[in-house]
């Protein structure tokens, strides 16, 4: 079928100016991929606005000075700096006026300043049922999963052309057939003391992401809901090994009030039975660093940390003195509560680096070492730190990697599976 | 000789063919300044894409793929012309948004996968209407 565009929409893709560039760019993609027509949509999560090279930084401005402004609710994921100057960044100049100006042009197409990979905690909440148009792997995984809104993965330059529009190619996970599941992954052969700790969740979503790919699944044998947070670090887990856009949890997100309601068929077309020797793999898989006697910084914060889990960070350290730095990315949503009662300042005081707007494997933060060795709760961080920061990584829990910076040596306490 | 469909059209190329053997993610896995392929578990390692004709058996991968493939275009580092088997949205979308910024494009054309290899090695010439040649 090919696209059919409303008389209106033709008439705004004849346009000049930023809008009607806007409309061709959404226009051309829905015919690459065979979208039959455009549909509304009522937000958009942009993630274009991270620096690449200066090309990136053009576009924006081309829109800007054409006159292009967003037609919907538009968050902002993160950019290559951190302008809440908490932490120090080494991007050196030409790039990081580039960066700056590319930022600068986002805002003034009309995006909101949340600069955050969790604009869905940083009360930007999509109804159930809606359709947007998010980018970012993790906060689409969320949107789709979590909240039931709907969205596909959209790229760099397609998200804010489709934010200017308001229009989305209606294709994917649009449209209810495609979001229901086909495969099952079951976890309840899985120790209950195992499911209820921290790391269940990142390392589970690591090894859903890996196994199920870009298909839709539903993961049953989950007795209570784990936590926003819990589902967060699936879900970004889960879009860093596979390219996951939705995931169910029978009895726990929306879609699935139970595994039979949100199957595609009678039956689920292959079940994961997952073991606990598979998790104690994945969970190894996370790491990359051989045996070490020491660690030279802990990273977390991918997706960016809550309230909530900055609170698990205060009682784990409990006023000690850290003896490698822990970086803490999170959004400038999360500021304004670590400002109150000196929170930030015995953080910081501890050894600490707050990280805002952006965070440490998007922009170069920690310093170059050469076999360096960085510890994280994170999966995702986990994926993504040995490409884009030279460290070697070591995945473990908040708590063991609060241990671990205290004495500057890995220490491990939980249980694998 | 085949006549393969225009994805997105571009400016007539020729170059080396590069047949990669396994998808590729732009992001982290080609160098927008060189077009050296980085990702060292790529069996294509090290080849660089700039000038070639290259053939795609699939993207992997980050969404800002399209970035990578502007940034290459808008650096003078692209591909030579782009073969696919599938349209790639997010991939694709670098030159669609390049084209806007009235940058000159390479062309991306469709072809079937079985075809590639018997391109390898060659020199390539995909012309305006999309027809591969060996040159």
């Amino acid at each position: 079928m090919s696209l059919a565009l409303s008389p209106e929409q033709q008439a705004i893709a004849a346009g000049k100016d930023g809008a009607g560039m806007a409309m061709r760019i959404v226009a051309e993609s829905a015919r690459l991929l065979g979208a039959p027509r455009l549909i509304p949509i009522a937000s958009a999560h942009i993630d274009g606005a991270l620096y690449h090279g200066d090309s990136g930084t053009l576009f924006a401005e081309r829109l800007v000075e054409d006159g292009a402004r967003v037609a919907v609710r538009s968050t902002l994921n993160v950019g290559a700096l951190d302008l809440m100057g908490c932490s120090r960044i080494r991007l050196q100049e030409p790039q990081r006026g580039m960066a700056r100006r590319m930022m600068e042009a986002y805002r003034r197409l009309g995006c909101e300043q949340s600069w955050t990979c969790a604009p869905y905690q940083a009360g930007h909440r999509p109804a159930q049922g809606s359709d947007v148009a998010w980018g970012e792997s993790n906060a689409v995984v969320f949107c789709n999963s979590v909240l039931g809104a709907r969205t596909n993965r959209y790229g760099d330059f397609l998200d804010i052309a489709c934010a200017i529009t308001g229009q989305a190619p209606d294709y994917g996970l649009h449209r209810p057939e495609n979001r229901r599941a086909r495969l099952m992954f079951d976890v309840s052969d899985l120790p209950l003391s195992f499911l209820a700790t921290e790391i269940a969740w990142p390392v589970l979503g690591s090894l859903y992401g890996r196994e199920v790919g870009n298909a839709v699944g539903v993961v049953s044998g989950i007795a209570n809901h784990p936590g926003e947070d819990a589902l967060k670090a699936f879900g970004a887990a889960a879009a860093s090994s596979g390219a996951v856009g939705l995931f169910h949890i029978a009895g726990v997100t929306p879609e699935a009030p139970d595994a039979e309601t949100i199957l595609a068929g009678p039956e689920p077309e292959a079940v994961i039975h997952v073991t606990p020797q598979m998790v104690a793999k994945a969970r190894a898989g996370l790491s990359t660093a051989a045996a070490t006697k020491a660690i030279d910084a802990v990273a977390i914060g991918s997706p960016h940390l809550s309230d909530a889990e900055f609170s698990m960070l205060e009682r784990l350290i409990a006023g000690r003195r850290l003896a490698v730095p822990i970086y803490a990315c999170t959004g400038r949503h999360v500021l304004a509560s670590l400002e109150q009662d000196g929170r930030r300042k015995a953080l910081e005081t501890s050894g600490v680096v707050i990280v805002a707007d952006t965070c440490v494997v998007v922009t170069p933060i920690m310093p170059d070492l050469d076999g360096g060795v960085l510890m994280t709760n994170s999966g995702k961080f986990a994926h993504y730190a040995p490409g884009n920061t030279g460290y070697a990584v070591l995945y473990a829990s908040l708590a063991d990697c609060v241990e671990s910076a205290v004495v500057g040596k890995p220490r491990f306490t939980d249980i694998a599976a | 000789m085949s006549a393969a469909e225009i994805l997105v059209p571009g400016k007539a190329g020729e170059g080396e063919a590069l047949v990669l053997t396994a998808p590729i993610s732009f992001w982290g896995g080609v160098d927008p300044k060189t077009g050296r392929i980085a990702d060292v578990r790529h069996p294509q390692h090290g080849e660089v894409i700039s000038g070639r004709v290259l053939f795609l058996p699939g993207t992997i991968g980050s969404s800002s793929a399209s970035a990578v493939l502007m940034e290459l275009v808008h650096n003078g580092r692209a591909p030579a012309a782009l073969v696919l088997h599938e349209p790639d949205a997010i991939l694709l979308l670098g030159l669609i948004v390049a084209r806007e910024m009235g940058w000159e494009t390479p062309m991306a054309v469709r072809l079937e996968r079985g075809l590639f290899e018997t391109y390898r090695g060659s020199g390539i010439k995909v012309d305006g209407d999309g027809v591969v040649t060996v040159a």
